[in-house]
């Protein structure tokens, strides 16, 4: 008795991949197999539904009822396969995934019904219809390969994912359905974002918030029948999560983590897909998972929102950018102290040279650090090194400087006047605080505080190391 | 739960009260946490909705809404039942209520007051727009308009569910602890805004924790304890005797009630 499920002779990518993995991978990358083409489509736009459906589920807190559905779902792939085969009916697809998503509702349900009627924890719900259904899968499972004349091969496609079994028909299931999670999710954008966020106002308003999450728990449960053949039950709660988790890293927005998920869910998929195509024994399941969880860590990472190795990179942007304000604000220090700020603009081409051992001395940096960010600094075109260690403000640095200077100082005097700091304590708040300076802080400072005979630059109101009075 | 609006209108008033409650009893898990409350707020009070911790204030209002079952009784605003009247009705939730580290903006946040009046598929139009931001302004926070909401303080958090439901232009408004944990400058604009509401008439129910001000902030107060102790105008109310039974038992903390209000007496 053959069963549908059997890889037919070369309609398989595996079959056929016997050769080295480069012609392999070459092959699937160029699309030059007709089946190759369909798995990816398959997959590809199954990525994408399932992108955007694990954001509704990841915001919702809903996130690991699609693990209990899609384990609910193999007791019903085996009693449908069984059903039929005693039936003597074929053993198509369509009966095997309408058992699925019979057992894998009834599990959703159940896992619901836990939580609100029984008073069982969420955690706990989960844990209850994961393990006795899946249970039961396995059970039957094993009845089923003892069964005589039964070939029950196929059906480990479905526990670990299978994507080369993927036919047109089943292509045009899955886009059917990612038609439907798309259209859920432009029309009822606001509705659902209102749910997720704040289900209790949701309800307060009106809106009937058990059928929208019913209508979210029956898109997931489609969505995960469909998905079995390519990703399998163990391993589709990944692509619900993995996508939407990983999306969260790069944007604060509702709206945008949609797509952005979205995207990364049919990415993972492709490349999954050709993956496990080239090389052989890798399911497709795990080779999809896989390739998202590193989309995922390269978010964890990247991210601009919540990103690791993105903050950590902004915070080293950020101090340098400190870094080199106090430079400046050192030169012009310096020139202060021994009388040299040039007096008019075009004074400007002839700054006197400072030290950078002095700059240094200012700052308490190390040399090397002095110099390096001296390099820096000439990069920018501030300043100039010149031989005998020395540097010279440009014209540009001078201006630079002379408002590092202002705007420093207008804060220590707002410290001092407003804030009743000791004066202890000014100039090393100011040296933080005026890099978060804004125009219209400087303004309300400026505006504030009179600044004596020198409007632009004010006078230090603490003493500078070796400062000389008056200019 | 009845079904026209005219037969439950108190006979002795032409115009209903803005709430009205009758014998509700409410029960989680066979528990009872309110008994038998029976109460009337009239409308453009400012009321202060006061008890112990687990006195059944957050559920009081809850039940107002809609949102606990109930066991017995029967609750009118404006003389209807709640669904006839969701529109008029703002209900201000206490803060940890919802997750803040949510994708999206304080202006999303206070915009979604707005979805009440949308009809399905209907997007939120630049009108709404311009209201939120006209919230946001009296709640005095328009510069975190566009600030990522896991990005806000506890105050600002405050303010924002605040904007969300003035948004709303509701005529009852019910805020649960609106506050708790904010500082000083929070508390003096929550205090505006509660006076100028009361200023347009509307009717707004605040559960409150702090005796000392309760007495300067609310003209009614309603004192609850698993069953209603008292409600009514503050002055009639808010009495030694009638803290000592909503508070019962705890007599270090009535020497400290007696003082607040000496202390309240005089300020007001
Ligand atoms: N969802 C719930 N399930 C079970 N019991 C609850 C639930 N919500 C509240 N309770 C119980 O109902 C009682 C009243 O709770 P409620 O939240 O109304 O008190 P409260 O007056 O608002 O207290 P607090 O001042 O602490 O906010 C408490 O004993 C509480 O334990
Ligand atoms: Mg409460």
């Amino acid at each position: 008795m053959e069963s549908a499920l059997v890889l037919p002779e070369g309609n398989a990518l595996l079959a056929q991949s016997s050769s080295p993995l480069w012609t392999a991978l070459a092959r699937a990358l160029t699309l030059q197999d007709y089946n190759t083409r369909v798995v990816l489509a398959g997959t590809l736009i199954l990525g994408l539904a399932c992108g955007l459906l694990g954001v509704y589920m990841l915001l919702r807190r809903r996130a690991l009822i699609g693990d209990a559905i899609s384990h609910a779902a193999l007791p019903g792939v085996v009693l449908a396969f069984l059903l039929s085969g005693d039936l003597g009916a074929e053993k198509s697809l369509g009966w095997l995934l309408l058992g699925a998503s019979i057992s894998g509702g009834i599990g959703g349900a159940t896992v619901l019904a836990l939580k609100q009627w029984a008073g069982v924890r969420d955690d706990a719900a989960l844990g209850i219809v994961l393990s006795v259904f899946f249970g039961a899968g396995v059970a039957l499972l094993k009845i089923a390969q003892h069964l005589p004349g039964a070939n029950p091969a196929g059906l480990e496609g479905f526990i670990y994912g299978k994507a080369s079994l993927i036919t047109l028909a089943d292509v045009r299931y899955i886009a059917w359905t990612t038609v439907v999670v798309l259209v859920v999710t432009v029309l009822f954008e606001k509705e659902l974002r209102l749910l997720c966020f704040d289900a209790q106002l949701a309800r307060c308003q009106g809106w009937p918030v058990g059928l929208l999450d019913g209508l979210l728990l029956a898109m997931v449960v489609v969505v995960t029948m469909v998905g079995l053949q390519a990703v399998g039950l163990i391993l589709i709660i990944a692509l619900l999560i993995v996508p939407a988790a990983a999306a969260r890293f790069w944007t604060d927005r509702m709206g945008r983590m949609l797509w952005i998920s979205a995207g990364l869910g049919g990415l993972a998929c492709s490349i999954g897909t050709l993956l496990s195509a080239s090389v052989e024994k890798v399911p497709s399941g795990a080779a999809i998972v896989l390739t998202a969880c590193t989309f995922f860590g390269v978010s964890f990472a990247m991210g601009p929102k919540r990103g690791v190795v993105w903050r950590w990179w902004q915070r080293v942007k950020q101090r340098l950018a400190f870094d080199e304000q106090h430079f400046l604000r050192a030169l012009f220090e310096l020139l202060e102290a021994s009388n040299t700020v040039p007096a008019h603009l075009h004074d400007l081409h002839h700054v006197a040279p400072i030290a950078l051992p002095a700059v240094a001395a200012q700052r308490h940096w190390s040399a090397v650090r002095t110099r390096w960010l001296a390099r820096r600094l000439e990069q920018r075109g501030l300043i100039v090194l010149q031989p005998g260690d020395e540097v010279r403000l440009t014209p540009r640095g001078m201006i630079a400087a002379a408002r590092a200077v202002r705007n420093h100082r207008l804060l220590e005097i707002y410290l001092l006047d407003r804030a009743q700091a000791p004066v202890s304590d000014v100039d090393r708040e100011a040296d933080f605080l005026e890099h978060g300076l804004q125009p219209e802080h400087l303004a309300e400072l400026s505006g504030e505080i009179a600044t004596g005979d020198r409007p632009d630059i004010p006078p230090s109101p603490h003493e500078l190391p070796a400062r000389d009075e008056d200019n | 739960m009845s079904t026209s609006s005219s037969e439950a209108t108190p006979a002795n008033s032409s115009r209903p009260a803005a709430l009205s409650v009758r014998d509700l009893t409410i029960a989680y898990h066979r528990k009872p946490v309110l008994w038998n409350v029976s109460l009337e707020v009239p409308r453009g009070a400012l009321a202060g909705l006061i008890g112990p911790n687990g006195a059944g204030k957050s559920t009081l209002l809850k039940a107002v809404v809609d949102m606990v079952p109930r066991i017995s009784g029967e609750i009118r605003i404006l003389g209807r039942p709640y669904r006839a009247v969701r529109r008029q009705v703002a209900y201000v939730p206490q803060r940890e209520s919802v997750d803040w580290d949510f994708p999206a903006t304080v202006l999303d946040v206070v915009l979604m007051g707005t979805y009440g009046e949308l009809g399905w598929f209907q997007r939120v139009r630049q009108e709404h727009r311009r209201r939120a931001l006209e919230a946001l302004r009296k709640m005095e926070i328009e510069h975190l308009a566009h600030r990522q909401i896991s990005q806000l303080s506890g105050g600002q958090q405050q303010r924002t569910f605040l904007a969300r439901a003035l948004v709303q232009q509701a005529d009852v408004y019910l805020m649960d602890e609106p506050f708790a944990a904010v500082d000083a400058s929070t508390e003096a604009a929550i205090v505006r805004l509660l006076m100028e509401l009361r200023s347009q008439g509307k009717t707004i129910i605040v559960v409150h924790h702090d005796l000392q001000t309760a007495a300067e902030y609310f003209d009614f107060v309603i004192l609850l304890n698993l069953r209603l102790i008292a409600a009514g105008p503050t002055k009639e109310v808010f009495t030694r005797e009638n803290l000592q039974k909503t508070y019962g038992g705890k007599l270090t903390l009535l020497d400290e009630i007696g003082e607040a209000m000496r202390r309240g007496e005089q300020g007001g």
